[in-house]
């Protein structure tokens, strides 16, 4: 019989549609109430109603909040998936299921431990409503699961009077279900060998996904202007942006310090964006790859106009109808390289919702200070998920910083105005806003075709100049960008990793299991392209690197090889691309299986 | 070249408007489109317009997609930011433009091309969500800068300058801007400058999405015989259905002329009067389903309706729709816009 205590792997297996979310996150809430981190992940389908969903929640006292990989107790709900779902437990775990109707002996395996639970009997005996009946019986598994795992029901119960505060008729019946539920357990079987213990590892941390932390983020970072439009996994971003403005931005006579434009597509997104932020106010959008492909003409003009724009970036399983529920880090190069002609943007890989919310206020200012379009790459595992993470903060001292413009006062001072002019050597120039002044400081926007003072040019030389000037600008970035965090192994080691973005947490756990074998490893934790010189550094101070991406293509090795004109031999990509989440134990087999082939390779030589 | 601005030197005599600006003032760099291009003359509307409007040149934005027409913000209101955007996606910048700053006028110009083809999508959410600002087309059913292919808004029979005939169905972006809820919908021609600038003028003083369709003949692809946008064929199947006088609100009121027989008048936000010499019989602009009848009826005649066709003097704009402040959102900075370290130690509190 499978024993852990705090430390195990719970999925539940379900129909979308069927109310499940509610009560499985309720569950992810309890555990973590009782002071042990939990990561849970919702891996779902395009669609509203009657397709498969699941819902993993790892459980870990150590604060491994990416997925484990394998599955210790399978809640399984699902009829559509059950073989699968029956197969994926681990050798010697648990598979709690709906007994009311039996199941011949071949529907299981003889070597995981199974429990039954009438749900559906109990909830036809004690509801009348169809729809309770259906609701109920996920709170009904709530119940027998706080028994088997040993959760505590003061917990849960506190847990359902908040989330129906207010609603004593929806409160009353779901304490119900849920005390049937665990007193049929307690009834009828045993605790099993995966235990919950209180413990107080959770600390200040908060829980939240990573869509509100980012739209929260352009709230705090000062965007002002939010142009947008619906898709998959992004369009929470600018629903919590909506939710904070009306709190925060809202004026006493009910007067809005915002504008939000659910536009007619991505290219009027952006286009609004733009025009926003050529006159002085901060604008995002939120998208997802299909998004930033029809965006790319206007990043383009962005980028040679100088016009700041900041994007979100929710990225997602490619292409148009592609996998809109499903996770991956594979619009890398589609959004470093987007458009048209020599164009390079600022991109920012956050790790989790607390650098969600850094991330998009930092792009605001950054996006203005380099005058250029800045993406924030999130995915769906962090954008959709609720993740532990640690709190928002905000100095009260720090103030929006937007870069350099020019002010009527400075012009009216008679300081020299060029708008493509590098006066201070780093690329970046000076702007002026609409309006400013009523001689001086006007000047006409375009891409290119222009020279230094913004007056229309078609030669040569004055193409140049402008492009190597915005080559300074980039590297200037370096500098101002996230840098790399560094975690060193316990010795200093001849193997590196760098990874990026949302396979950080399972990274973390993917260390530990590596370094428990023996192979201590130093990891670098990529932040922000263009790439500081320190990532250069570190591919060459180690023997081998391996590189984590979730994209079949290793787009980040692809960047890094030609914006560090590294050999590509000196860069091991490790790739998960399937949809779902990396797992720590796949990157700890990848890596150990490439070592292992190293000393077949020595012994022989 | 446009590279060339005009000279700086203004002669000490040039008549100064109310705000203190010369004619001169209101101009761009030199064109550089063809002799005797619709575009010109109409660039030479606006700055007249512009200047008889006592407007600060600075006060206003220009913006423009891409093509012969796009090219023309250069031309005129040279103290003024302008921006050459992408190509039928002026609409969606000059969107996020005004929502950024609500105080200054927003001018787009744009083509046939640009608008009915590329951008009819862009044109059309821009007339729908009544965005404050002048949108004009210089529509000459064609496109200049490609060399003479036929545009959206080319008539179906019309000859291009090879003999080649259109036979796709033309789009009206009149009858269209009415039918997305512009407020203010105009049609003029570019050899008609009194009809023109008056019609400029009446349109920079109303507030809500305003529209202005100038049939501006090309002079290199489309202005021969067999052209339904050439200079001949428009002057003589071009109907009035008014003439317009703007009085501005803030000029005393006994300038006005008094009322005569088939005149209208329409007071704008700001207290400005449109008179309106109805040279059809009692056309009344105020009547949109009219409207829409009197120039499609036109039309199957094969005549071009122009003048003020459409207005809503109460029209809302977009700022009014989304219930933003009075301060323009630019001008709003860290303590008006952050919720602060406080506020974020409450939504913390929440997530636990």
């Amino acid at each position: 019989m499978l024993t852990a205590t705090n430390d195990f792997v719970v999925k539940f297996a379900n129909v979308n549609g069927s109310g499940s979310a509610s009560a499985n996150e309720l569950f992810a809430k309890a555990i973590l109430r009782m002071g042990v981190p939990v990561g849970p992940r919702n891996i779902f389908p395009s669609n509203i109603q009657g397709l498969p969903t699941w819902y993993e929640v790892r459980v870990s006292e150590a604060g491994f909040l990416g997925r484990r990989g394998g599955v210790d107790l399978m809640v399984a709900m699902n009829p559509q998936t059950w073989a699968a779902d029956v197969a994926e437990v681990e050798a010697d775990g648990y598979l709690l299921y709906d007994a009311t109707k039996p199941l011949p002996a071949s529907a299981f395996r003889p070597d995981i431990h199974v429990i039954g639970m009438p749900l559906s009997g109990l909830c036809a005996k004690h509801y009348n409503d169809p729809r309770q009946r259906q609701l109920l019986k996920n709170v009904l598994y709530l119940g027998g699961l706080s028994y088997l795992l040993g959760v505590e029901p003061e917990v849960i119960e506190q847990l359902l009077g908040e989330q129906y505060q207010g609603k004593p008729q929806l409160a009353e019946p779901n304490v119900q279900a849920f005390r049937l539920g665990r007193d049929w357990a307690a009834a009828n079987l045993a605790p099993i060998g995966l235990h919950v213990q209180r413990a107080d590892r959770v600390g200040d941390r908060i829980f939240v996904d990573g869509n509100t932390a980012a739209g929260l983020g352009c709230v705090y970072g000062g965007a002002t202007v939010c142009a947008w439009y619906p898709i998959t996994p992004s369009t929470s971003v600018a629903e919590a942006f909506e939710k904070y403005c009306r709190k925060f931005r809202t004026t006493p006579e009910g007067e809005k310090k915002y504008a939000i434009v659910q536009a007619e597509d991505e290219i009027a997104s952006i286009g609004m964006v733009v025009g926003a932020g050529w006159n002085g106010a901060r604008a995002f959008t939120a998208t997802s790859g299909p998004g930033v492909s029809l965006m790319t003409e206007f990043l383009g003009l962005a980028h040679f106009a100088e016009i700041p724009a900041t994007i979100i970036n929710v990225q997602r399983g490619g292409p148009s109808t592609g996998m809109p529920t499903r996770t991956q880090q594979a619009d890398v190069l589609s959004c470093a390289y987007a458009s048209h002609g020599d164009t390079k943007h600022v991109l920012l890989f956050p790790e989790d919702p607390a650098e969600a919310f850094e991330f998009s206020a930092l792009a605001l200012d950054l996006a203005d200070r380099l005058q250029t379009p800045v993406f924030v790459m999130l995915d769906l595992d962090i954008g959709m998920n609720q993740r532990l993470c640690r709190p928002f903060e905000w100095q009260e001292s720090r103030h929006y910083d937007r870069g350099k413009v020019m002010s009527v006062d400075d012009l009216e001072a008679g300081k020299p105005f060029g708008r493509y002019r590098d006066v201070d050597g780093d690329g970046i120039p000076w702007r002026t806003w609409p309006g400013t002044h009523p001689q001086r400081g006007a000047f006409f926007t375009r891409g290119t075709s222009k020279n230094a003072d913004a007056g229309y040019s078609e030669r040569g030389p004055d193409y140049v100049q402008n492009m190597e000037r915005l080559l300074r600008k980039f590297v200037t970035a370096r500098a101002m960008v996230p840098q790399p965090v560094v975690k060193p192994g316990p010795r200093p080691g001849r193997y590196g990793i760098l990874y990026y973005g949302s396979t950080s947490p399972a990274m973390d756990e993917a260390a530990q299991m590596l370094e428990a074998v023996g192979f201590p490893i130093d990891l670098m934790r990529i932040r922000a392209f263009p790439f500081p010189e320190s990532v250069r550094d570190f591919v060459r101070q180690h023997e081998r690197v391996y590189l984590i991406e979730q994209n079949r293509d290793a787009q980040l090795r692809t960047l890094l090889v030609n914006e560090f004109e590294l050999d590509p031999a000196d860069l091991h990509p490790v790739l998960h691309y399937d949809g779902t989440p990396i797992t720590a134990r796949y990157i700890a087999d990848r890596i150990r299986a490439s070592f292992a082939a190293d000393h077949v390779e020595e012994r022989a030589a | 070249m446009t590279y060339i601005a005009k000279p700086k030197l203004h002669h000490p005599s040039l008549q100064k408007n109310a705000v203190g600006f010369t004619r001169r003032d209101y101009e761009g760099r030199v064109s550089t489109l063809c002799a005797g291009c619709g575009h010109d003359s109409i660039s030479a509307a606006i700055i007249q317009a512009c200047w008889e409007l006592d407007i600060e040149p600075h006060r206003v934005a220009k913006l423009s997609g891409i093509g012969c027409s796009s090219k023309t913000p250069d031309y005129f209101l040279g103290q003024s930011h302008g921006f050459n955007t992408v190509h039928g996606r002026m609409p969606s910048v000059l969107t996020g433009a005004q929502l950024a700053n609500r105080e200054l006028l927003y001018f787009g110009v744009s083509g046939d091309g640009d608008s009915a083809s590329i951008g009819l999508g862009q044109f059309a959410h821009l007339m729908r969500r009544g965005v404050n600002m002048v949108y004009l087309v210089e529509n000459n059913g064609v496109y200049g800068l490609t060399k003479g292919q036929f545009s959206a808004t080319a008539d179906a029979g019309s000859k291009g300058k090879k003999g080649a005939v259109n036979t796709d169905n033309p789009i009206d972006l009149v009858s269209l801007a009415l039918l997305l809820g512009a407020s203010f919908v105009a049609r003029s021609f570019s050899g008609d400058k009194a009809q023109l600038v008056p019609l400029i003028k009446a349109a920079m003083l109303h507030r809500g999405a305003t529209f202005i369709d100038v049939i501006s003949p090309c002079v290199a692809f489309n202005n021969h015989a067999g052209s339904t946008r050439s200079y001949d064929y428009v002057r003589a199947h071009n109907e009035a259905v008014n003439r317009l006088d703007v009085i501005e609100g803030r000029e005393p009121i006994e300038a006005e002329q008094p009322a005569e027989g088939g005149v209208t008048e329409v007071t704008l936000h700001d207290g400005s009067t449109l008179r309106l010499r109805s040279t059809g019989p009692d056309y009344d602009p105020r009547d949109r389903l009219e409207a829409m009848n009197f120039i499609a009826h036109h039309q199957a005649q094969g005549e071009l309706v122009t003048g003020l066709l459409y207005i809503n003097p109460e029209a809302q704009t977009y700022h009014q729709h989304l219930g933003t402040v009075a301060t323009p959102l630019n001008k709003l900075g860290t303590r008006e816009l952050c919720p602060g370290p406080a506020a974020l130690a409450k939504i913390n509190a929440t997530l636990r």
